[in-house]
């Protein structure tokens, strides 16, 4: 590392805080348009009706009102589109229903937006909405998945039979029940990964503008990926053409995936400020986000683990409910297919795996991609299941892991689900976890809890993760409708500044600190010469945006990329200057040198020769220092790690107490070491919450009960302890900086831990699986039921 | 629909607005003072992104009136910084990367000064109570609670 520079391993501080700590971060709802206008959206009470009419006569009246559109303002749109196919075992596409802007003749969910009315300020528009009339006739809600597919009480779509989206398989099932018929042990297990709401702070919000004079559209949206919201809303839903469309995402409040997708409210602002002729902003309330952001997770699983005698792994057989909600989401139909049963290896050289996913349409919130998005459902199926195994067949948590682990040696492995990881080594991290938490004195603190009348529990989960989802030829030929690569374009200005132009977007990852970092280490610049420039369709080349920790492994190998051709030009115009061939030219620390000589020239002298060519090769190459790199990945990465839990639980009250969290990770190189501890603090609270805390309810008629921070239960500071965090390194073999990514790894490892911690401590009491979240009530019950 | 007319004193200047009766001290604050950095993540006191410090006393804005504030002293996370200096809290908050999306941030600076100008010297369970009125779906609250610790050894004197 080069340490005048801030480069690479240095922990630097965050380079966005200091506008952040200010108050000074701009953000969407921060901004305000001249002659600006305010949209309320009009939303389904029920979870199922036929709309019999709008009646928007005495909201029109109000003060204020300047416009309501309904569902016929949008007839000459499409749909909002889904950007992934996911075909049926016996090869039929899946079922793909129209989600409309506004609803057309009937609403599938509590919130489905109906009508939109504008008005002057948010307070009209809002007060306006409440008097937009609309009569519905209610239809029975499918709410429990189960029921949506074996006793349907209606059809959330007229085409999807038995509300099936599809029907889906891994594996080859007859080898896989060969394989159970010989095992000497099956442990089984019956779970439900909880729904959860994403609940990043920043409401969802946007602004539509249109500039009469030229046909400019403008849309400021808190977005993770402005061009994909171009494209897809763009090409699909209004037909504008790129070069009159600008998306714009300044500074997002967190997204954790539910700002991956495009919605409805974008277009609906878009094509509002066009027939209005004025700016249309529209921002989210927070219950309007827990009945309009895309929730996660939502599965029903059966999995089965067969054995040998000494507890080595011979197959496994998974059978997954998974809920897509009401309409298809961007990225929902990919989520527990490529993202999950793909995962299913694990760490384990399980040889035979077999998965069934059956895609359902029932009338709630759309479900899609949440921090980890089917990750973090495969690592709960898969650690829940071999935990209860080692239970049952008396083996440590740990050993009948290890005896099952991927080794060093055996990389590049091939999974029996399609895979194949280029590395790690998960001895590595799950010693360094056992170390760090003190597995084997666990034994002891027990005892002295219980001397305290309390129950402690240590559970341990190990985790395989997929970033970086590529390459485009391998995620296109599974069904994605979109390229993988990323973008970024290094700008070197004429007095050796550089921006540089990432398609990339942070919003709260640090990029503006990391992707500095790895540029002043390569071109050995100081930091404060570099600027990171993101989140603008119109300043950036293009972009796939952030999501599923793909921004270093696939964004920062695009910059390296764009760095490697402008030192590659920067060879020639120097060697020019020194009057020397390029090929005798290396670039060290910022400098170019004659290799064996003492002629050098730096930077920035090369940078002003190349905007000021007055002694140039220009019969050889082009004035200027600005070059563009799209890298598109050869493989995933393949981040890893060892998480270990303790809890402790009062079984007066049933109430959990996390006393420690362990975490050891591989995610390759690290840029920045205390960003990375920050993303992973981020998603253990996230998984903890899962684990312990949050979950959205709906009743059996499809009412969302936990749509507010009354209901619904986010992990506050007095819920947590402090964590400690390692990072064991195998550096990732496919891209040039050597890393895998960190975002999602915290919620990825943590529940299982946690549930195998809460398991742990009950064992006295026979109880083999508590469902998440592990509430008070729940964790009471098992305790006295079986007491009782 | 009439305005009030309210005069009070925000960030240390006398300010006056005019204000609907349905308007809170945040809408005032975001859209008419134009001080953005207070933010909205619930508009039900439960996030309290919108903290502010009213007569000193810390307050969820989207829980006070516009028409409320005559007479009040407000600071908002705008006014929490001597000038270009930061306070403790602030430069402990970026020493400690206690943030990421920073969009809670501001509400945690001013509930954190909040604190330590009610307790110099929080226990780690005292300043997690305190706190936990201000949601952060980032950090996972650990190195925000270092920061807070970190700013009240330096308000107590004890490092720099």
């Amino acid at each position: 590392m080069n340490d005048s520079v801030a480069g690479i391993g240095a922990r630097v501080l965050r380079r966005e805080d200091f506008r952040f700590i200010k108050g000074r971060g701009k953000y969407v709802d921060d901004m305000v348009l001249p002659r600006q206008t305010y949209a309320a959206i009009v939303r389904s009470p029920h979870a199922h009706a036929t709309i019999n009419s709008i009646d928007s006569s005495a909201a029109s009246a109000m003060p204020g009102v300047v416009k309501i559109l309904t569902a016929t303002d949008f007839e000459a749109f499409g749909g909002v589109p889904c950007g992934w196919l996911v075909n049926s075992q016996n090869g039929d596409p899946m079922v793909e229903p129209k989600h409309p802007i506004l609803a057309e003749g009937k609403v599938r969910h509590v919130g489905d937006p109906i009508a939109v009315v504008i008005a002057n300020t948010r307070g009209q528009a809002r007060d306006a909405a409440d008097a937009v009339e609309v009569d519905y006739s209610a239809l029975p809600a499918v709410v429990s998945m189960r029921q949506a597919i074996d006793n349907p009480p209606a059809a959330v779509h007229d085409d999807a039979a038995n509300n099936v989206c599809y029907d889906w398989a891994i594996g080859d099932k007859a080898e896989v029940d060969a394989a159970f018929a010989s095992a000497a042990h099956v442990t089984r297990l019956e779970f439900t990964n909880n729904r959860v709401s994403p609940n990043a702070m920043e409401p969802r919000c946007a602004i539509g503008d249109y500039d009469t004079s030229n046909g400019d559209y403008t849309l400021y949206t808190t977005s993770q990926n402005p061009h994909v919201i171009r494209l897809l809303m763009g090409a699909f839903v209004l037909s504008i053409p790129e070069h009159k469309l600008r998306v714009y995402s300044p500074d997002v409040g967190g997204g954790f995936g539910s700002k991956i997708y495009h919605y409805a409210e974008e277009a609906i602002v878009t094509v509002a400020a066009k027939v209005l002729g004025r700016p249309v902003k529209w921002t989210s309330d927070r219950t309007e986000a827990f009945i309009s952001d895309a929730h996660g997770r939502d599965h029903v699983t059966t999995a089965e683990l067969a054995m040998d005698a000494d507890g080595k792994f011979l197959g496994l057989r998974c059978d997954t409910l998974a809920n897509m909600g009401a309409y298809l989401s961007t990225f929902a139909p990919c989520v527990p297919t490529y993202l999950h049963a793909t995962l299913l290896a694990g760490q384990y050289k399980t040889p035979l795996i077999y998965c069934n996913v059956k895609a359902v349409f029932t009338n709630t919130v759309p479900v899609d991609a949440y921090r980890g998005a089917g990750r973090p459902e495969a690592t709960y199926l898969l650690e829940r299941v071999i935990d209860k195994a080692a239970r049952e067949m008396k083996l440590d948590p740990a050993e009948i892991r290890r005896r099952n682990f991927i080794q060093p040696e055996d990389f590049p492995y091939q999974t029996p689900v399609a895979l194949v990881y280029d590395i790690g080594d998960y001895e590595a991290t799950l010693a360094a976890a056992l170390k760090a938490s003190d597995w084997d004195g666990f034994a002891a603190r027990k005892a002295e809890a219980k001397s305290r009348g309390k129950l402690r529990g240590i559970g341990l989960s190990c985790y395989i993760e997929a970033c970086g989802i590529a390459p485009s030829a391998v995620v296109g030929s599974l069904g994605a409708r979109a390229g993988l690569y990323e973008a970024a374009t290094i700008r070197v200005n004429p007095t050796g500044s550089i921006s540089v132009l990432t398609g990339s977007h942070s919003h709260g990852q640090g990029h503006e600190t990391t992707f500095a970092q790895v540029v002043a280490e390569q071109l050995g610049q100081p930091i404060d010469n570099i600027d990171i420039v993101h989140g603008d369709t119109a300043r950036i080349p293009f972009g796939m945006g952030t999501y599923g920790s793909r921004s270093i492994a696939v964004g920062g190998t695009a910059i390296v990329k764009a760095v490697d051709k402008i030192i590659a030009k920067g060879k020639k115009i120097a060697a020019h200057l020194m009057e020397a061939s390029a090929d005798d030219v290396v670039f060290e620390n910022g400098m170019f040198k004659v290799a064996g000589t003492d002629k050098e020239i730096d930077f920035g002298s090369v940078a002003l020769t190349a905007y000021v060519p007055h002694n140039y090769p220009l019969d050889e190459i082009e004035p200027g220092l600005e070059e563009t790199a799209f890298y598109d990945p050869a493989n995933f990465t393949f981040p890893a790690g060892s998480y270990v839990c303790e809890v402790e639980i009062d079984p007066e009250t049933g109430v959990v107490e996390v006393c420690s969290m362990h975490a050891s990770d591989d995610f390759g190189e690290i840029i920045n070491p205390m960003i990375v501890e920050g993303q992973v603090h981020g998603g253990l609270v996230q998984g903890i919450g899962q684990a312990l805390l949050e979950q959205a309810v709906y009743d059996d008629n499809g009412q969302l009960l936990t749509a507010s921070y009354n209901d619904y239960t986010m992990p506050r500071a007095d819920d947590m302890p402090n964590f400690t965090v390692d990072h064991q390194i195998t550096a990732c073999t496919h891209n040039p900086l050597g890393v895998k990514g960190c975002g999602e790894a915290g919620a990825i490892g943590s529940p299982p831990a946690v549930i195998n911690a809460i398991v742990d401590a009950l064992g006295e009491y026979g109880v083999e699986h508590i469902e998440m979240p592990a509430t008070p009530r729940k964790v009471w019950r098992a305790i006295h039921s079986a007491k009782n | 629909m009439s305005k009030t007319h309210v005069t009070c004193t925000v960030n240390g200047e006398e300010t006056e607005f005019l204000c609907d009766s349905n308007q809170t001290v945040l809408d005032v604050l975001r859209e008419d003072l134009g001080l953005t950095g207070s933010k909205e993540g619930c508009g039900s006191g439960d996030c309290g992104a919108c903290s502010v410090l009213v007569d000193g006393r810390l307050v969820c804005s989207c829980l006070m009136f516009g028409s409320e504030a005559e007479g009040t002293s407000i600071t908002t996370i705008e006014g929490i910084a001597d000038g270009e200096n930061l306070h403790p809290v602030q430069s402990q908050f970026l020493k400690h990367a206690a943030l990421q999306c920073g969009f809670c941030t501001p509400g945690l600076i001013v509930a954190t000064k909040a604190l330590l100008d009610a307790n110099p010297s929080p226990t780690d369970e005292e300043a997690r109570y305190w706190l936990a009125g201000n949601l952060c779906r980032c950090t996972g609250y650990d190195k925000i609670m270092n920061a807070v610790h970190a700013a009240a050894a330096e308000l107590r004197g004890e490092s720099a």
